[in-house]
């Protein structure tokens, strides 16, 4: 059965979009066909992230609106046969994506793939309820900073009540949080939440720590998902945490300070 | 002068303040969020009932919805100015109840 997986925060800038492709490219890599929506209508990034900016010939709203199909609109990635990218329309109409349209597509989506991975728009209006609304999961993308956290808390509020699972009274969207930015050593010196306050704050499950890493930008500028990385400490992370994802126990990376060696600082890359 | 100081005073750690601050807004935040619809009303009606043997205004009554251990914990608070009776009702400070 396929699993509707929301990628959400409330406060734009905390990293759902790099999550969004970081998570998908990883569930592809672990095997599984994988395919991820940008519901940011009007603000299309996704697909600049994922390097297809330039392959994009129809979106979710032409889909909707059967302008166009499923696979006329569906991107495949260059680099995984089990990644599908689906981008967002440039429109401006900001209800374009219509509950009962969203439905049809997500339904659609279901006999074809394993994961959809539902990219949040910022906010809590109209595109971040619709993206939200068919979750199974949810990832609260967190950084450990006192607007996104309570934005968080604030996200996960309105899943409990306004998801579909809510709504029809059946098991809760299982809700994970993943801390990203963070800075072991800011943490050790105090001047950054730990990783341990923000799950005691928030008290969900913790998914994954994604260290503040110089990959994170390299991975956007070449449109590259940063699990593609293997070098990068945040390509990692995200590896590790999709494999919590799917039910492995992994130890917690990145979340100490890196002590490095003179020549890696001198030579090595972050 | 600056980088004197703050060489030889180094600032509180920040993070503690920061949790500190989000576990107080969060818990309000929660609460009022997690409260049911029927509290405005009953809160009203609660108000009218009471008016009728004290003087008493809208300030003067807090409804809040709690939490104590597993149970919910109804809890209503409200204000009586002492002179201000209007039929011989009770004459207290503050009535409160839990439910």
């Amino acid at each position: 059965m396929a699993k509707v997986i929301v990628i959400t925060s409330g406060k734009g800038g905390v990293g759902k979009t790099t999550t969004s492709a970081a998570f998908a490219a990883g569930l592809a890599l672990r095997g599984h066909k994988t395919v991820v929506i940008d519901f940011d209508v009007g603000l299309r990034n996704l697909d600049l992230v994922m390097g297809c900016e330039r392959r994009v010939v129809f979106d979710f709203i032409n889909v909707i609106n059967g302008d166009a199909n499923l696979n006329q609109a569906l991107i495949k990635d260059k680099r995984h046969d089990n990644l599908f990218i689906f981008p967002t329309s440039q429109t401006r109409d900001k209800n374009a994506l219509k509950r009962e349209g969203v439905e049809r597509v997500m339904e659609e989506l279901k006999q074809q793939f394993e994961y959809i991975i539902c990219d949040s728009p910022a906010g809590i209006e109209h595109g971040a309820i619709t993206a939200l609304y068919f979750a199974d999961s949810a990832v609260i993308v967190t950084n450990p900073e006192v607007s996104s956290v309570r934005d968080s808390d604030r996200i996960i509020g309105i899943l409990a009540s306004k998801s579909r699972r809510a709504e029809r009274n059946e098991p809760a969207v299982d809700v994970h949080l993943l801390l990203t930015r963070y800075d072991p050593g800011r943490v050790a010196r105090g001047e950054m939440l730990a990783v341990e306050d923000v799950k005691e704050i928030l008290s969900i499950p913790l998914l994954g720590v994604i260290p503040e890493s110089e990959s994170v930008l390299r991975a956007s500028n070449t449109g590259t998902p940063v699990v593609f990385d293997e070098e990068s400490p945040a390509g990692r992370a995200y590896v590790d945490a999709v494999a919590r994802f799917l039910g492995e126990q992994r130890e917690m990376r990145f979340v100490k300070p890196e002590r490095r060696s003179f020549f890696r600082a001198l030579f090595g890359r972050a | 002068m600056g980088f004197f100081r703050s060489l030889f005073q180094p600032r509180p750690p920040s993070a503690s303040i920061a949790k500190e601050r989000l576990k107080i807004v969060l818990a309000h935040e929660r609460a009022s969020s997690r409260a049911p619809d029927f509290l405005p009303n009953l809160q009203k009606e609660l108000l009218a009932v009471v008016g009728r043997y004290v003087e008493i205004s809208d300030d003067m009554i807090r409804v809040t919805l709690g939490n104590s251990g597993d149970t919910s914990l109804l809890e209503i608070n409200i204000e009586i100015e002492g002179g201000k009776l209007k039929k011989g009702g009770g004459s207290g400070p503050a009535l409160s109840a839990a439910v």
